[in-house]
């Protein structure tokens, strides 16, 4: 458990340390010798390397660069499909624009996605009860907010309100004030 | 007393939140596929002309593991997976995922070489690493990998009697996680 906690922060130093500048993907060094390493699937000379060559249609490329930047890309998480350099993302564009020809709608091209890549392809997940926390949780938290606000100030001003004195205390008041 | 009370419980809370989030692997993508079909396919193997596809496992609970010789990290994975079919009577297929890189210079040639110099290449690999599969299959598009949802090398699944995805691993498969999780879950697959 300790040790667990121990990854867990310096994790969060290596994404702090990266400036969140560098995408997810980067962090899982291929040479490091830690039991959850994996090879992103990108090309080992991003800088070097075009992104694939436009089809001859032109049609298709539009529709290709309209669907992919919804679609996120898996191997750096932070980049769309449509401007990731990772050969996944080379894949699956590939894939898109085979699917385009065979004329699928842009909904059966994002359904083929996510059965094989889960919710999470999507930059927009759907409305639906498991996303419900996402799409409304921040709208319920202003809500909560709100009342919480609106309760204290309703207190506050019972608070300042200006003091009434009872006859009694007036009387008592005014003996003082005589001195 | 309250004036302390309500924001140190706010800030355990977050503590929390931050200590189970940050132990979560962001690269670690649930995937939609558990509990699912594994999809169908029919590629070359690495031995020979003939095809295999996942249907001829019908009938056994069997391992399927991507895997590449560029692949650094299914270094150290293999050692286990060798070991590992050497003590069980599991099958595992291995899935050789785009053996041939873009930046290959096999990648221009024809799909026919290609498919050789992969097969050179893995034969290669395996001899000097051991070979803990019983056949490979030679996905060099990388297709099946996408039917597979594929995003990462290595990738672990579990498929059942049935042919039915029952787990999938992303990333290094250790001993540790074969004895508590996979093995006891292989064990209770071939019972029913």
């Amino acid at each position: 458990m300790k040790q667990l906690f121990v990854r867990g922060v310096m994790r969060l130093c290596a994404v702090l340390l990266a400036g969140g500048s560098v995408s997810f993907g980067v962090y899982a060094q291929p040479a490091a010798p830690t039991a959850a390493v994996q090879v992103p699937l990108m090309s080992s000379t991003p800088a070097v390397r075009e992104a694939a060559p436009m089809a001859e249609d032109p049609q298709i490329e539009a529709r290709l660069v309209d669907i992919s930047q919804e679609l996120r890309c898996l191997v750096c998480q932070n980049e769309s499909l449509a401007s990731s350099h990772a050969e996944l993302a080379d894949d699956l564009r590939r894939e898109v624009r085979d699917l385009i020809r065979q004329g699928k709608t842009d909904q059966e091209i994002k359904d083929f996605l996510v059965a094989r890549y889960g919710d999470f392809v999507l930059y927009r997940p759907e409305v639906k009860p498991l996303t419900w926390v996402l799409w409304f949780g921040p709208f319920v938290l202003l809500l909560v907010a709100a009342v919480f606000l609106g309760v204290y100030l309703r207190q506050r001003r019972q608070q300042l309100a200006p003091a009434v004195l009872s006859d009694e205390e007036r009387a008592r008041a005014q003996q003082w004030l005589k001195g | 007393m309250k004036k302390v009370l309500i924001p140190l419980i706010l800030f355990l809370g977050l503590v929390v939140f931050l200590a189970i989030g940050l132990q979560r692997d962001p690269r670690e993508i649930p995937s939609p596929l558990l509990n699912k079909p594994a999809p169908e396919f029919s590629l070359s193997t690495l031995e020979g002309d003939e095809k295999f596809s996942p249907a001829q496992m019908q009938g056994k609970v069997w391992m399927f593991n991507v895997w590449a010789t560029w692949c650094v990290a299914c270094r150290e994975e293999h050692p286990v997976l060798v070991a590992f079919a050497q003590k069980h009577n599991v099958p595992i297929v291995g899935l050789s995922y785009k053996e041939i890189q873009p930046q290959d210079e096999a990648a221009k040639a024809s799909p026919e070489v290609k498919l050789q110099v992969a097969r050179e290449r893995s034969v290669v690999w395996l001899k000097s690493h051991g070979n803990p599969y019983v056949t490979s299959v030679m996905d060099l598009d990388g297709r099946v990998g996408i039917h597979y949802g594929v995003y990462g090398v290595p990738e672990t699944y579990i498929i059942d009697k049935q042919g039915v995805i029952r787990y999938k691993r992303v990333g290094v498969v250790t001993p540790e996680l074969l004895a508590d999780k996979i093995l006891p879950l292989i064990n209770e697959l071939n019972k029913s």
